[in-house]
């Protein structure tokens, strides 16, 4: 009959229109690791900022230039461990499909996901640099949540729901200012390795 | 039956046709080798394709040049797109 045909032209049409619209090779395994990693980052950090303190004899955390330094590099290690992660798997992914993993609906995620992204980055180091230690757990949440949003139209639909799950978690922390680093972790740690279960369980790798 | 199938469009028959169409109405351009690996289909049948859908007026093309590689970007015009929609809707309509 006929119709069977009209039915595989619908079910073509809807693949072709996610194949190249979409970035869909992007794994949930990676969001696993991320988080993981992001914990250890938080771990420590926790430990340089705090511990220190029972010898120096600080009550609260301080951003010696010394510190801070440490910081970025546990910060910079983190963020190049999940990148690297997130690329490998995500490269193994589109293989598997039969997928390219550069092409016009990656560069498109990237460029999305990049621009509030790297303002945020510029923002943060800037008010690092003056002093401002408190406000920049916060405000990476909310900048990493916006760039998720952004991104999301390019990828898959789970990814917006992470993006504002991250900017209110960003604005509550923006209140508790001090649990930083706790809410940092709820956020980069264990949003990511639950929506990372989440995709595995829906797309399978 | 008659009313339903004058709504389906003779141009979207083909498979590659409609493949075309669906990827250029859900992006504001693609060049020809992003359709090329999209559809999988040879050089020389995907310019056919894209040929007719240009003389119905469905599609429009821009040449440049990456370099010195030329690179044609095609996009869908308005009233292709309508076309589109009203081409998967008589599917929809028919397979209720």
């Amino acid at each position: 009959m006929k119709k069977q045909k009209y039915i595989d032209d619908l079910n073509e049409i809807k693949d072709i229109m996610n194949r190249s619209s979409k970035f869909i090779s992007l794994s949930g395994l990676s969001g696993v690791f991320a988080g993981i990693f992001a914990l250890l980052g938080a771990y420590f950090a926790y430990r340089m900022v705090y511990m220190n303190q029972d010898y120096i004899g600080y009550e609260r955390a301080v951003a010696t230039n010394e510190n801070l330094t440490i910081l970025l590099i546990i910060a910079l290690i983190t963020l190049s461990l999940s990148i690297g992660v997130g690329i490998f798997l995500s490269t193994r992914k589109a293989k598997k499909n039969n997928q390219k993993i550069w092409d016009l609906q990656t560069k498109r995620l990237l460029i999305n996901l990049l621009i509030p992204l790297i303002t945020g980055g510029i923002f943060c180091l800037i008010l690092l640099f003056n002093g401002y230690v408190g406000i920049i757990a916060p405000l990476t949440l909310i900048f990493y949540g916006l760039a998720l949003v952004n991104a999301s139209k390019y990828t898959l639909k789970e990814v917006r729901s992470l993006g504002i799950a991250e900017i209110i978690l960003g604005l509550i922390a923006t209140y508790f200012i001090g649990y930083g680093l706790l809410f940092w972790s709820v956020g980069f740690g264990l949003l990511h390795i639950i929506y990372g279960i989440i995709m595995k369980t829906r797309y399978g790798s | 039956m008659k009313e339903l199938l004058k709504d389906l469009n003779k141009a979207f028959e083909n498979k590659i046709r409609l493949g075309i169409m669906s990827g250029l109405v859900v992006n504001e351009y693609l060049d020809f080798n992003s359709l090329k690996e999209l559809l999988s289909v040879t050089d020389g049948n995907l310019a056919s394709h894209l040929k007719s859908l240009e003389k119905s007026g469905y599609i429009v093309f821009q040449k440049n040049f990456l370099g010195r590689k030329p690179n044609t970007k095609y996009s869908a015009t308005a009233e292709g797109k309508k076309a589109f929609v009203k081409h998967i809707k008589a599917i929809e309509k028919l397979l209720k």
